[in-house]
């Protein structure tokens, strides 16, 4: 019988937790890593029991974390343990260091400040870990201040794909106000030389190469809180969500506006249609209906928690413009939670489980698709992503 | 005067909790460390031993000090002192620890 690992990054530690398919009783594993910064797990399809974690702090800086027996046990790719021989050469497995080098890297520029000055680029957390799609030892990276790294090695070495930093563009990206992130890596399910990413605030981008070169997908966004509402870039692209089984059609939560591609993101249009609020963080597909979407509206840029008090996930079976609330299980009064752009997920089991994390610390699970949810947990610290892996 | 032994001396180092958790270690570590003893040395080894603390003292490349930890030694802070600088008397002999305190800050 199927069971579920749902993988929850937090504030303080990391969470694991489990339930066969009823999803109706669950086990919570952790906190692993406590104390530390958990900003996302995620497992390979390839190999569901090897799962990558990025652990950060203010203090001691950033390190990557690697499980090869589904979340029991931890190590640093490429460190031994203390009480085992002495590695050499070092493990290079928490080294983020930009590409600048002739042959495949790209001059170390600035990019824009809060205040408008230019401000070099500085690495400072992973926010973002993705494993390829056909290989368990390769896995990307989406790090502030942005840029894309890939390890083929199990997380022990890491190169950045400089193109994207170095794309012409990047002087005039700025941060958002989490930070210059980059936090949303899509791999195409059809075409391996296809990544999508993006970034706050600098928007969506492609590669159709590998991570050679990129473009600027953003062509009908519409920012009014930027000086031409239509640019390029410059766009505080929140999320964007992708059903594996259709390629190329992306659903976008932008700071404000709910937007929809049909083609690979070389144009978008809103669907935002009856939502309460189209500002929000977090979004997602279901499993098997590509056309039904999951976002959590949140009231305001300057008010980050749901209209009203009431947690609601509004779903769309029609690809956008019509939005129901789903209310069965969630708090309808005094919720002043906030929903971020990584803590929402999908099992695939037939019926499809949609789940979320809060800021306030619950884990939020619905087994029928979003008609009834019940929490999994309720007190963690704030939840910063969740990850769900399906398992036979 | 005498010359620096080659003979490696013991330090101690006392390592803030979170580091004492990645390195799986108590409060306290002692380490081989050849005169003169210094910062730069003293954490040579202690990455050495430990290497899943490469990165998480001093920064990966540059090797400078992370802002928000500190050095103290003998009641004293080093933390902006060279870490060429030889370390007092009492650290290099491991009567006196070298501590790594991280700063009292966030919630």
């Amino acid at each position: 019988m199927s069971h579920i690992r749902v993988l929850v990054g937090t504030r303080k530690g990391a969470f694991i937790l489990t339930s066969d398919g009823k999803r109706r009783d669950w086990k919570v594993s952790g906190p692993h890593f406590a104390g530390w910064e958990i900003y996302h797990m995620k497992g390979s399809q390839v190999d569901p029991n090897r799962i990558y974690a990025s652990q950060t702090s203010g203090w001691f800086g950033q390190l990557i974390q690697c499980s090869a027996d589904g979340g029991n046990t931890w190590e640093q790719p490429g460190v031994k343990p203390a009480d085992g021989p002495p590695a050499w050469p070092p493990a290079k497995s928490n080294r983020f260091l930009y590409d600048v080098s002739p042959e495949t890297g790209k001059p170390l520029t600035t990019h824009q400040w809060y205040d408008g000055t230019q401000h070099p680029w500085e690495f400072k957390r992973v926010w973002h870990l993705e494993p390829s799609l056909g290989d368990a030892e390769t896995v990307y990276a989406g790090v502030e201040d942005a840029a894309l790294f890939r390890s083929t090695d199990g997380g022990k070495n890491w190169h950045e794909l400089a193109g994207l930093r170095g794309h012409g563009t990047g002087p005039a990206w700025q941060p958002g106000a989490g930070g210059m992130c980059l936090h949303t890596i899509i791999l195409d399910t059809a075409n391996p030389d296809r990544i999508y990413i993006a970034i706050s605030a600098a928007g969506a981008f492609r590669t159709d190469d590998g991570g050679v070169t990129w473009k600027p997908i953003n062509k009908g966004l519409v920012s009014n809180t930027i000086p031409n509402p239509t640019a390029e870039i410059g766009h505080c692209v929140h999320h964007i969500a992708m059903n594996p089984s259709r390629p190329g059609v992306l659903f976008m939560q932008k700071h404000w506006d709910v937007m929809r591609s049909d083609d690979a993101g070389d144009s978008w249009h809103e669907v935002s249609g009856n939502l309460p609020t189209d500002f929000g963080f977090a979004i997602d597909v279901h499993a098997h209906e590509p056309e039904t979407l999951y976002v959590v509206p949140i009231k305001s840029d300057s008010e980050h928690f749901p209209i009203e008090g009431k947690l609601r996930v509004y779903r769309s079976k029609t690809g956008g413009h019509e939005w129901e609330p789903l209310t069965k299980g969630l708090p309808q009064q005094n919720c002043y939670v906030n929903v971020l752009r990584d803590a929402m997920a999908v099992d695939s089991l037939d019926r499809c489980g949609v789940y979320f994390g809060t800021t306030g610390g619950q884990v939020y699970c619905s087994p029928d698709s979003g008609d009834n949810w019940q929490p999994i947990v309720h007190d963690l610290p704030a939840v910063l992503s969740v990850e769900v892996q399906t398992l036979a | 005067m005498s010359l620096p032994s080659l003979t490696p001396l013991t330090v101690r180092v006392i390592l803030p909790y979170h580091l004492r958790k990645l390195a799986h270690v108590g409060a306290e570590v002692a380490l081989q460390v050849v005169e003169p003893v210094t910062i730069r040395r003293v954490l040579d080894a202690l990455e050495a031993a430990y290497p899943m603390l490469r990165g998480t003292i001093r920064e990966y490349e540059t090797g400078e000090r992370r802002p928000f930890l500190r050095f103290f030694a003998c009641a004293e802070d080093w933390s902006l002192e060279s870490v060429d600088a030889s370390l007092p008397r009492a650290v290099a002999e491991g009567k006196e620890p070298l501590l790594v305190i991280g700063a009292i800050a966030g919630g």
